[in-house]
């Protein structure tokens, strides 16, 4: 099966993977320290105001003198990579669960699914914040909350689809020839789901970016002085009238990441191969019916 | 099988549910490393008074009893009080959620005309520019963070033009603000999923049929063809009210609405367990309760969908 994606699709995953490239190779590209106070640049304007655009801080500095554009690389690499382990995370989790859950069937299934239900039903950013308070603040901890919330949605997904195609003639031969259980859901059935897994995980990542935020905006994520994007918005609120580019440039940089993902995830929910998924396995959660990963408000 | 029954059943599942968040919230707040009584008396207590009020508390019972002996105040009605005002947590509840609810229904008051028009829209110029951009701008606005979007709108609406005041509780002059930073994503959301269906019940034989029979443009658009769109529409419509009524715990920090979504933060920050429970209980059975609303619509809605049967 071939995955053709939309030209929109492939410029979000371009533009993804040069603000991740840019972050990555900041201290290459740009070898500004992002922590570095200096108080006597503090709440420069953006080099388009002022005219210096390749000398001094091309985006301006914060309230403590430190260059923006620096502290927005440093946070587009917690940013998104922490979004991708989380979804990543959630996904083995989530498809582990829904095979186990799909095959099995009977009690374990029930089980399972009772506990995702429950899952579901639970105020979502709450929970997340709940494990956050718990773990000592930090990336690794953002990561587990985020996955821990959402692994539920890729198991109940996977199930469904476990349970097309446990049916099929291929799980029966197999079966007929003497292969185990285990090595069923391992060999036949799993590659079978991925497909849809990836395509969910990409229209899942939207969200995720913004769930990141949101917990280091509320102070549980990276603590300072390492700089993330939410954690740059809330202290640049203090400065909203007077300094707005503080709070306002890190916003734009997540909602571009964001859009570029949800977009990638939409392209990807309509091209060929992942259609006739949504369209069997899944109708409820096609991309454009229930759309990306809604976020919590 | 009667509407008496499925209502039986459903409420039993509910209390199960509830009952297993309920074993989670709890398990949280006991694993917060946090001790509530060193958070209450400070540092410098004398041992014995941080005892004290342990035992007080309960603090220092196994951790099954604790949990059980909550499920009994509940049955009686009751949510112990907060640790840190004394308050009770249901009187405090009761006087916070009027203005969740004052804040989920404006904001969805705003967010489902404008969502259902640009979906319809956006479908009947499929594929010209309009739909382009008109899908780019929902997709926008699923993308932008909702602290961002009420900073933005707070920077624009009372700094700039002082047209409402930045945040605070009250009447409809405070309630704006919020309404329409938390109504952005749910009515993209809402115009995503209105255009998709539109667009698939368009194609549908019966649609052909009425407009072969004659009837009015107009009238096969807001008559055939929403009715049949209707059910999804509905469901993302409880999914993001139920949301709402959960305490939308970022407008309600952000613009300082005395909310149950505050209050379960504020809780969380303080470990405030009773705080927590309370808020985390009432916000998901409102949850719980609206989706079961949203399951009896469907039936109002679609015949064909039997739940009674199930």
């Amino acid at each position: 099966m071939t995955l053709t994606i939309t030209l929109k699709g492939k410029l979000s995953a371009l533009v993804i993977v040069l603000v991740l490239a840019f972050s990555v190779l900041a201290p290459l590209v740009y070898p500004v320290d992002p922590h570095g106070v200096n108080l006597d640049s503090l709440r420069e304007p953006p080099g388009i105001f002022t005219g210096h655009l390749f000398s001094g801080h091309p985006l301006g500095t914060d309230q403590e003198g430190r260059d923006i554009l620096s502290r927005l690389l440093e946070g587009g690499k917690i940013s998104i990579s922490v979004s991708f382990l989380a979804a990543l995370f959630a996904m083995t989790v989530g498809v582990s669960v829904g095979l186990v859950a799909g095959y099995r069937g009977g009690r374990t299934d029930t089980a399972l699914m009772a506990l995702c239900d429950l899952i579901l039903a639970f105020p979502s950013l709450l929970l997340a914040i709940g494990v956050s308070v718990v773990l000592p603040p930090g990336t690794f901890t953002v990561m587990l909350a985020m996955a821990s919330v959402g692994w539920a949605s890729f198991a109940r997904l996977i199930r469904g689809h476990v349970l097309v195609i446990k049916g099929s003639q291929f799980v029966d031969a197999a079966r007929a020839v003497g292969a185990s259980g285990p090595r069923i859901l391992w060999a036949h059935i799993l590659p079978q789901c991925m497909p849809l897994a990836l395509t969910l995980m990409a229209v899942k990542l939207g969200g995720y970016i913004i769930t990141e935020a949101s917990l280091s905006f509320l102070g549980l994520g990276a603590q300072p002085p390492v700089a993330t994007w939410g954690s740059m918005i809330s202290q640049g609120m203090a400065y909203i009238y007077s300094a707005p580019w503080i709070a306002v440039l890190p916003g734009l940089a997540i909602a571009l990441v964001a859009f570029c993902f949800n977009m990638l995830g939409e392209a990807l929910g309509d091209s060929g191969a992942a259609t006739n998924y949504w369209a069997e396995a899944a109708p409820a959660l096609r991309p454009g019916k229930v759309g990306p990963d809604r976020q919590t408000p | 099988m009667g509407f008496a029954v499925y209502l039986i059943k459903k409420t039993a599942i509910t209390v199960l549910l509830l009952l297993g968040i309920l074993f989670i919230t709890f398990c949280l707040t006991r694993a917060l490393p946090g001790d509530p009584a060193l958070a209450l008396v400070g540092q410098r207590a004398s041992p014995r008074v941080i005892a004290a009020i342990r035992r007080q508390i309960g603090a220092d019972r196994p951790f099954l009893i604790q949990y059980l002996s909550y499920v009994k105040l509940l049955s009686r009605g009751e949510m112990g009080r907060s640790y840190s005002t004394r308050r009770e947590v249901l009187g405090e509840i009761a006087q916070k959620f009027p203005n969740t609810m004052k804040l989920a229904l404006a904001a969805m008051l705003l967010a489902v005309p404008s969502g259902l028009v640009l979906g319809f829209w956006a479908a009947l110029k499929r594929g010209s520019g309009t739909d382009t951009l008109l899908s780019s701008i929902s997709i926008i606005g699923i993308s932008v963070p909702v602290f961002f979007s009420g900073l933005l709108l707070m920077l624009l609406l009372s700094l700039q033009l002082k047209l409402v005041p930045p945040s605070g509780t009250g009447g409809i002059r405070f309630l704006l603000l919020p309404a329409l930073t938390l109504s952005l994503p749910s009515a993209a959301t809402l115009a995503r999923v209105t255009r998709t269906m539109v667009l698939e019940t368009m194609d549908m034989p019966f649609i052909k049929t009425a407009r072969a029979k004659g009837i009015a443009g107009w009238r096969v658009g807001a008559v055939h063809i929403l009715r049949n769109a209707l059910i999804p529409i509905v469901t993302v419509m409880g999914l993001d009210f139920g949301s709402y009524l959960n305490g939308a715990v970022l407008t309600e920090t952000i613009f300082g609405w005395d909310g149950i979504g505050r209050y379960a933060v504020e809780g969380i920050i303080r470990r405030d367990y009773p705080v927590v429970l309370g808020s985390i209980l009432v916000g998901t059975s409102v949850f719980i309760v609206v989706n079961m609303f949203v399951d009896i619509a469907y039936h109002a809605l679609d015949p064909r969908v039997r739940i009674l049967h199930k």
